[in-house]
């Protein structure tokens, strides 16, 4: 075993012996299992095809600390008002360096028999719901940090939303990271079970509470059952000096419909997974996502929607923009399992390059085994188009503006998507912030 | 208000215009006609500053300026308004939005104060009842999946909430079906003015049937080959252009 792996494996060792300890027997064998299939597969390199642009070395050469306890300068009520959530609080749980906090969340109101809170809680009081879904969407399989993840499971967010039950308000899951003297790590875990019939929104905030390295390896997994619809919403928004690696893994029953919204803002290096199976017949997937790169930040989105089931639809949009010296991947992996007839499926990934240092990455996969389908994708990157500059100058508008105004377009499009409008005012707000950095500083 | 004088444009170092004299004055509508590739879009492109065209001889002047030496934000500032033949989609930004920011940087630059987006709507409303048209295209992205004649309709609008003293429209009843075009036709002569001048450039007579001209003036190769007045328009309908080129130059 290689020195990494072996420092991985005494902490889990630590890890299990302490805190976990109380953990249900199964839980224990899950974590068991995970940290086996870690060792086995170690940390992916470039020389793997779903790793070719993304080098995970910076995060392999740390040594990160175990998640400790909040510092005595914890984040407070303050913290969370200054980062400006969506106003919509009043499902509210925030885990800070992944775990829960009490004194931070706010869980009021929900409807009957909805119940929202820490994944560790739920693992306790009901233990049995929680061990039918968890590392189902997400199984460990071929990767390494869904692996890492599982080996590590301490807590998240889960919410569980029974039958014909429709949630007026969104659920709010805080991840935030309080970097210390040392690089630290968490391991975060969300649990979203919608049964049939059921309607809910999440919204799935990364985020960190001053300066300093620190590793957020995230896993989500989000169970829709037939006729049910999830909305998810997911802002990541991690420090400059952050590694972010997640999962968001779906899958979703007949009838139904899963809406997600990623949006990658922050963080020095970032890779995101986005898994979705379409499991039942007549099911809608929309991936609608976003990527706003500067510095010399580097973002990964791997998608892959798995129409395992006929007559499905999928939209994917994503859109990004890359300013200095950022790197931005994209790939789209759409999987048309034989039998999945009528599936209709369409992928654009646009990307807007604002400097000549910036670097796109984009390729389409399409696995199609199925004859009687409708696949189309699309991708373009390039610079600011200057017919549509010279078009916007010729009403006045000055090249300074104009620049801001189109690159401004490309989030907008993305934003306007969504369907919750205080979320969409605060991301409007946050995507002009950040494209203040980026875009408009050029004359 | 406009006066060309021995106007020599290029595009990639190619000759398009020879030589074209234009003077327009307020209040009035000019027409040039001509065949494909005689220079007409290469006029209207340049009066709106378009970078791919270069002025290598002669003058325009607009209200006294140099309008060659102006950059395309300052000259709709200064009130030039071309209606393109081919609309350019903005992603991602409504129409609303849009025609908003250019109204507040034409309103800035003539030091009036900028609208909000409330007072901004008022404007836009009262806009669009003087034309005659609902908000329909607003909350969509500015010409994304808008069909021609939409397009169209969308660059006078434009013009409306402008308010330029110079209109150029490029082939503005390209791609329109009868309908549509009455539609563009009518507004546009509503927004006739004694203030506002325009040019319109069009390759058939069918336009100048409803926003009827005062001056037609034929292109031919680049250069001016004949003017007249409205009945020109008619003349070159029923004989076509061919019986005016070469000999004009003459």
């Amino acid at each position: 075993m290689s020195p990494t792996l072996e420092r991985w494996r005494a902490d889990f060792e630590t890890v299990a012996g302490n805190g976990a300890g109380g953990a249900p027997p199964w839980l224990r064998a899950l974590r068991e299992g995970a940290m086996a299939r870690f060792a086995a597969l170690g940390f992916p390199t470039t020389k793997q095809e779903e790793w070719r642009f993304t080098s995970v070395q910076p995060i392999a050469e740390t040594v990160f600390a175990l998640p400790h306890a909040p510092r005595a300068d914890a984040p407070s009520a303050r913290t969370i008002a200054a980062l400006e959530l969506c106003e919509a609080r009043r499902h509210l749980v925030v885990f800070v360096n992944g775990r829960y906090s009490g004194a931070l969340s706010s869980i009021a109101g929900l409807p009957v028999g909805v119940r929202v809170g820490s994944l560790a809680e739920a693992v306790r009081a009901e233990g049995d719901l929680v061990r039918r879904h968890l590392g189902t969407a997400a199984p460990a399989g071929e990767r390494p940090f869904a692996a890492l993840n599982t080996a590590f499971l301490l807590d998240g967010g889960f919410v569980h939303v029974p039958a014909g039950v429709h949630m007026e308000e969104p659920v709010q899951f805080l991840y935030l990271s309080v970097p210390g003297t040392a690089p630290i790590v968490s391991h975060p875990r969300s649990l979203v079970i919608v049964d049939a019939g059921a309607r809910c929104a999440i919204v799935e905030t990364y985020a960190a509470y001053g300066e300093g390295a620190y590793f957020t390896n995230a896993v989500s997994e989000l169970v829709i059952g037939d006729g049910g619809r999830l909305d998810y919403y997911r802002i990541q928004r991690e420090g400059d000096r952050a590694y972010h690696v997640a999962t968001t893994a779906s899958v979703q029953g007949r009838d139904s419909v899963y809406n997600a919204h990623p949006i990658a803002l922050g963080g020095a290096l970032a890779r995101h997974d986005i898994h979705v199976v379409l499991n039942g017949e007549n099911g809608y997937s929309l991936l609608n996502g976003l990527y706003i790169l500067g510095g010399r930040q580097h973002a990964d989105h791997h998608t892959t929607i798995d129409h395992a089931q006929p007559h499905c639809e999928s939209h994917e949009y994503f859109n990004g923009v890359l300013d200095e010296r950022a790197h931005g991947v994209f790939n789209g992996r759409i999987i048309v399992r034989p039998g999945a007839q009528r599936t209709d499926s369409k992928q654009t990934n646009n990307n807007l390059v604002l400097s000549e240092e910036a670097r796109a990455d984009s390729q389409p996969q399409l696995e199609i085994y199925a004859d009687d389908v409708k696949c189309t994708h699309g991708a373009t990157l390039g610079p600011i188009d200057e017919k549509a500059m010279f078009y916007l100058k010729s009403r006045g508008i000055a090249a300074a503006e104009a620049r801001s105004l189109l690159t401004y377009g490309f989030g907008a499009e993305i934003i306007d998507r969504m369907e919750i409008a205080p979320l969409q005012a605060q991301l409007d707000r946050l995507v002009r912030h950040r494209l203040l950095g980026v875009g408009s500083r050029r004359p | 208000m406009l006066e060309i004088k021995d106007l020599h444009v290029s595009v990639d170092g190619n000759e398009i215009l020879h030589g074209v004299d234009l003077t327009v004055r307020a209040g009035e509508v000019h027409a040039i006609m001509g065949p494909n590739g005689s220079g007409k879009s290469t006029l209207a492109q340049v009066l709106a500053g378009h970078p791919s065209y270069e002025v290598t001889e002669g003058t325009i002047r607009y209200e006294g300026k140099d309008l060659a030496e102006l950059d395309p934000e300052e000259r709709a500032q200064a009130g030039v308004f071309l209606a393109f033949q081919y609309p350019v989609e903005i992603r991602g930004v409504t129409n609303a939005y849009f025609l908003r920011s250019a109204l507040n940087a034409v309103r800035k630059a003539r030091g009036q104060e900028e609208l909000d987006p409330v007072d901004f709507l008022e404007v836009l409303d009262q806009k669009l009842k003087a034309i005659g048209w609902d908000d329909s295209l607003m909350q969509r992205p500015v010409n994304e999946g808008f069909s021609g004649g939409e397009k169209k309709r969308n660059e006078i609008l434009q013009l409306a909430v402008l308010e330029p003293k110079l209109a150029i429209l490029d082939e503005t009843d390209s791609g329109l079906d009868i309908d549509a075009l009455k539609t563009v036709a009518e507004a546009v002569n509503r927004l006739r003015s004694p203030d506002r001048a325009f040019v319109v450039v069009t390759h058939y007579q069918r336009l100048l049937n409803y926003i009827v001209p005062d001056v037609v003036h034929v292109l031919a190769d680049g250069r001016i080959v004949k003017r007249g007045g409205k009945e020109l328009a008619l003349e070159l309908e029923a004989r076509g252009y061919d019986w005016l080129r070469e000999p004009a130059a003459a």
